[in-house]
């Protein structure tokens, strides 16, 4: 890790949880709000965003602690930390937007136990600086944000016709209510999921295939 | 390299068992600060939470009862309905919402009905729904789903279908209100279901039903009265 200096690390650190450790997609973490609140693309997004405070903000709040929490009680510190971010979050979504509150419902709460949020305060915030962290939490983040719009867009376009609520193809068209329903949910992360696989393998396998040659 | 490590060992040695009282005391000043943080939120954002929900019933009250442009809010003391009174809402709000119904007025002052909050167990989880009742003409105006977790595109119909809600612009709840299946609406008490959701519909019956129930005694006794 020394030879590559710190602003490319910085980069790779904040790109890694778009693409190549996407949460969602490649460690599967997640998979509660994933599957139950992407029903509409707008509470996929208003679950991306709750996400990506609750996460930068206690990745903050870890990684300046790192020092001062006792190691024997870090994942208890952790868990309150995370906990009384999501409390904040739920009450500023009640008072400031009731409609989302009250779609997403109890999964707001359920941020809590997101395995992301502290898989990464254990696996990262906790061993790195401020800046590596932020940059970690930002792009996991948003990359939790962008698999949570690839589920929740073909969902509601498919199931309801329409996206962020504005009808795509008029009267004519009968919605696939499954789509919408639970198992739809299971329908679309087993299909990206299939995607992605299938370009990572593909990927793999050009890699090889230049290594033999190249030997 | 070695070196480096043996650092690290030593250092992981010396922090290996911190005292009970160290632990005790980073995790009560964790939860100290949490809860600092907790409370300064929540009275921050209560009244901002109490004003949406007061707000929605308000659009409720208002929608359930057409003509409708002010309401009292009446509570139920030894079977007689009686005004509550402004300072004693917010006392009593968290105690038992369901106990107050809203007695409508139009521009005139003059009594339309009343807004009658119920909930009845659906398909999937407590309905919750206001519903506009007509005390004179003994028939239901108006109903409004304030809660429900019905399933999408099948059981929300009790509340996206707009012919469903026609059922509810003049339903006389004499004897009682009775679920017929779609189309087979002929007297007055009856509700036409709605195909491929008939618990949903079940649930809605049954609400309106238990809901006057409750209510019906107390509300020709203040007609009376008034």
């Amino acid at each position: 890790m020394d030879t590559i200096d710190t602003k490319s690390r910085g980069a790779q650190e904040f790109m890694k949880g778009i693409w190549k450790e996407n949460p969602i997609f490649v460690s599967v973490l997640g998979m509660c709000p994933a599957l139950a609140v992407t029903n509409t693309a707008m509470n996929s997004l208003a679950m991306g965003l709750a996400t990506t405070f609750v996460l930068v903000c206690s990745s903050i709040l870890v990684s300046s602690l790192r020092k001062v929490i006792p190691k024997p009680v870090r994942i208890t510190a952790y868990i309150i930390i995370i906990a009384t971010f999501v409390t904040i979050v739920d009450f500023a979504l009640a008072a400031f937007t009731p409609a989302i509150h009250k779609e997403l419902g109890a999964f707001i709460a359920l941020i809590v136990v997101n395995c992301l949020i502290l898989g990464r305060q254990e696996s990262f915030a906790s061993k790195n600086t401020i800046g590596l962290a932020i940059k970690d939490a930002v792009g996991m983040s948003l990359g939790f944000t962008f698999a949570m719009l690839c589920i929740g867009i073909p969902r509601e376009v498919l199931g309801s016709g329409s996206l962020f609520d504005i009808s795509l193809f008029g009267e004519n068209f009968e919605p696939w209510v499954v789509m919408i329903l639970p198992p739809g949910g299971f329908f679309m992360l087993g299909f990206l999921l299939l995607i992605f696989n299938w370009f990572a393998q593909r990927k793999n396998k050009m890699k090889n295939n230049l290594v033999e040659n190249n030997g | 390299m070695s070196e480096d490590q043996n650092i690290t060992a030593s250092k992981i040695e010396e922090e290996k068992e911190p005292s009970s009282l160290t632990l005790i005391f980073a995790l009560g000043i964790a939860g100290f600060i949490s809860g600092i943080i907790l409370v300064g939120t929540y009275l921050y954002t209560l009244p901002l939470i109490e004003a949406n929900k007061a707000d929605a019933m308000k659009n409720a009250i208002f929608k359930v009862l057409p003509n409708c442009n002010s309401f009292k809010t009446l509570k139920l003391e030894n079977g007689v309905l009686v005004e509550q009174k402004e300072n004693e809402k917010q006392k009593k709000e968290n105690d038992d919402e369901a106990l107050v119904i809203y007695a409508g007025y139009n521009a005139n002052k003059k009594l339309i009905g009343f807004a009658i909050p119920g909930s009845e167990p659906g398909f999937q989880d407590i309905i919750g729904a206001i519903f506009g009742y007509d005390a004179v003409n003994k028939k239901i105006i108006g109903f409004e789903v304030l809660e429900s977790k019905e399933t999408p595109g099948l059981g929300d119909k009790i509340f996206k279908n707009a012919d469903f809600q026609t059922n509810f612009k003049a339903l006389s709840v004499d004897p009682s209100i009775v679920l017929v299946k779609s189309g087979q609406k002929q007297a007055d008490h009856e509700v036409d279901g709605i195909s491929g959701a008939t618990i949903s519909s079940k649930a809605v019956v049954g609400l309106l039903n238990n809901t006057m129930s409750i209510w019906r005694k107390a509300i020709d006794d203040y007609i009376k009265k008034n």
